[in-house]
């Protein structure tokens, strides 16, 4: 390659991993909503918690995901397992530090991770779903079979965590719980920033592109699979750690095919391969699913259900506003859940008319947007 | 000992006529239908609420779960289904996981989220010796319907023409839809099939198997196995796999059943290591 092409590719790739100016809003958000919380809204404090450890979680399955192209089912065996040590850890004051034992709640993960990686490598897409859904429900039932250690079906009780870095205590409101999650977040964030934007990362974008083309031009496919897949499964583990130990519990379920399932939800919400779709998704998710908890207490998977059969359906914006106006349409006529799925049933009948009514749409908004842009000179340089 | 061999043989019986319309749908679309065991759900629930409430024979109970399965089975297939053929695997699951969320919160609605029990005529009830063997009367049933179905599907598949069009569409969709073979007529109509036999599985099925509102969770993996160890190029592969994961999962039950769960799961995953493409899988054709 010439000097100057190879300078060239320098710079765009220096300006890809420059902070862009939404991602320090983005943090500054985050940052502001310790405050918020301390202040107006105490009792947020638990989603908060829950959506920070949430968007860890889905940041490691991103990671798999979204920069590798490996789909798991199973990614509940990573979290799980890191659940169980940091709560076993703390329970028989092996390791008190919450820091400490975080990390070696992370490195049992990553441990197993680097051990099933094997297992997923091989096979197609729909051998992976397999052997990672099985991996998760083989970690469930070792979890359900030694009950003396793991308390079994009841879950492990009596946990205490100690004060982080021996001076936080962690109080009941779960101020210090939050902003601890939000830290360790925010540092494993900036690691897998790194990561993706370095070369080992570009090349497991071009393993995720074209296995056989990428293995062609010297990368080694199987090694930086297994590397990736190790590293996001010591962050499910430190997800999973978070969550004992912010609840002081550990429980079966942890390892249960649901969690796995909301956090291709999650993910799915956010959007894949750019790393804040996890927590994006993490945010929406706990939202939709926090008001949907309290409009049908009961039955809210139900609509969690409809919504990822339209998020597919119709891509992710047109399909999650149909879904909402099903929703409320649903409530609004008292309609039955017998009713919505004949609704979902006739859209589907319809769905080339919809679809193309859709293409009509997006192409008045582009237009629009076009006008905006020529009208306004400081955005009509910038290409869209 | 044999005893234990014949309930492995009806219970991986049943999981294959509960199983093989998935290895149609996998095999001919590529589709990973995670959704299937819903269908068999809903079966089981319909031929309860005949049995148990209108008070019809159980017998008809059955013919009428697989044919409105069937039924519920092609009209999703037409509405929904249809339009995530194309897209990639990713997407399909996330769809087929979105239905069984649905039907699970929609059955616990409708049927209360207890355990249920289709009452089985008093004939059907208890067991016999025979040559020492300990022989369920109801899971001898269950033997001789799956194997005449199985018998059946076989001979459908292998003698009649419109087995040769579907085996020709699995083998290669792309050559199929060249012949003028109208591939997704083919499928429409085979996952309806696909769909009522899995109907008509939970419905023989709740008896040994249970009957509650997460049967399609629970019981997802058990019918994935069946598929992916089978391999889907022909009837024969999942039928074994099913035999074989039936007999196992009994037998480790039985004898240790401190690990029992882990027997099956431990097979799946040394035999997808071994066969990644499936236990009787000839190399792929595409």
């Amino acid at each position: 390659m010439q000097p100057a092409a190879v300078e060239k590719v320098d710079r765009y790739l220096a300006g890809r991993a420059r902070w862009g100016a939404l991602e320090y809003v983005f943090w500054l958000l985050a940052l502001a909503s310790i405050w918020h919380g301390y202040f107006h809204l105490p009792e947020r404090y638990l989603i908060l918690t829950e959506i920070a450890w949430l968007g860890l979680f889905a940041l490691s399955l991103d990671l798999i995901l979204g920069y590798a192209g490996i789909i798991s089912l199973g990614h509940a065996a990573f979290f799980g397992l890191g659940s169980y040590v940091a709560a076993l850890l703390a329970k028989h004051g092996i390791i008190n530090e919450p820091v400490l034992a975080l990390v070696v709640a992370g490195l049992a993960a990553a441990v197993l991770g680097f051990a099933t990686s094997f297992l997923v490598l091989r096979g197609s897409d729909l051998a992976r779903l397999m052997v990672t859904l099985g991996i998760a429900l083989i970690m469930r039932e070792i979890a359900n079979q030694i009950p003396e250690v793991t308390g079994g079906a009841d879950g492990l009780q009596g946990v205490t965590i100690a004060p982080i870095l021996g001076t936080f205590a962690f109080d009941i409101f779960g101020h210090v719980a939050y902003t601890y999650c939000l830290i360790v977040l925010f540092v494993l964030f900036l690691l897998a920033r790194r990561i993706v934007h370095s070369p080992f990362g570009l090349s497991l974008r071009a393993v995720k592109g074209n296995p056989l083309r990428s293995s062609l031009v010297g990368i080694a496919v199987d090694r930086r699979l297994v590397a990736i897949y190790t590293v996001a499964a010591f962050y499910a583990g430190v997800a999973g750690a978070l969550l004992a130990q912010t609840t002081a519990f550990a429980s079966l379920d942890v390892f249960s095919f649901e969690r796995s399932a909301d956090l291709l939800l999650v993910l799915i919400i956010g959007g894949t391969g750019y790393l804040y779709g996890g927590l994006i998704g993490a945010v929406a998710f706990k939202l939709i699913q926090d008001s949907l908890a309290t409009f049908d207490p009961q039955y809210w998977q139900y609509w969690i259900g409809l919504l990822l059969v339209f998020l597919v359906l119709f891509g992710r914006i047109y399909g999650a506003i149909i879904a909402a106006l099903i929703f409320a349409v649903a409530r609004w006529l008292q309609l039955s859940f017998f009713e919505c799925a004949l609704i979902m049933l006739a859209i589907g009948l319809g769905y080339g008319h919809i679809q193309k009514g859709l293409k009509l749409l997006d192409g008045a908004i582009a237009r629009l947007v076009g006008h905006a842009r020529s009208a306004t000179p400081m955005l009509a340089h910038r290409k869209p | 000992m044999l005893t234990i061999l014949f309930d492995g043989v009806a219970y991986g019986m049943l999981l294959f006529v509960l199983a093989c319309g998935l290895s149609v749908t996998l095999g001919l679309m590529n589709f990973v239908n995670l959704a299937h065991g819903a269908f068999a759900m809903a079966g089981g629930y319909i031929t309860l609420v005949l049995v148990n409430r209108a008070g019809l024979p159980f017998f008809a109970g059955l013919a009428i779960a697989f044919l409105v399965t069937a039924l519920i089975g092609a009209l999703f297939e037409r509405t929904l289904y249809v339009h995530v053929y194309n897209k990639n695997h990713l997407d399909q699951v996330l769809f087929t996981i979105g239905l069984v969320f649905m039907s699970i919160a929609a059955v616990d609605y409708v049927m209360g989220s207890q355990q249920v029990f289709i009452r089985i005529p008093d004939a059907l009830q208890g067991r016999f010796e025979l040559f020492g063997i300990g022989i369920g009367r109801y899971r001898l049933l269950i033997i001789v319907v799956c194997g005449l179905l199985t018998v059946a599907l076989q001979l459908i598949l292998s003698g009649t023409r419109f087995g040769s069009r579907l085996r020709a569409s699995v083998d290669d969709a792309r050559v199929a839809r060249g012949l003028g073979i109208n591939v997704n007529g083919v499928f429409a109509l085979t996952f309806a099939f696909g769909s009522g036999l899995a109907g008509l599985g939970g419905a023989l099925g709740a008896e040994i198997l249970g009957l509650d509102p997460t049967f399609p969770l629970k019981y997802m993996v058990y019918f994935l196995i069946v598929v992916t160890v089978g391999g889907s190029s022909s009837i024969i592969g999942p039928f074994l796999a099913a035999l074989l994961i039936g007999i196992a999962d009994v037998a480790g039950k039985y004898y240790v059943p401190k690990f029992g769960a882990f027997v099956i799961y431990t097979i799946m995953i040394v035999l997808l290591i071994i066969r990644p493409q499936g236990l009787f899988a000839r190399a792929a054709g595409r």
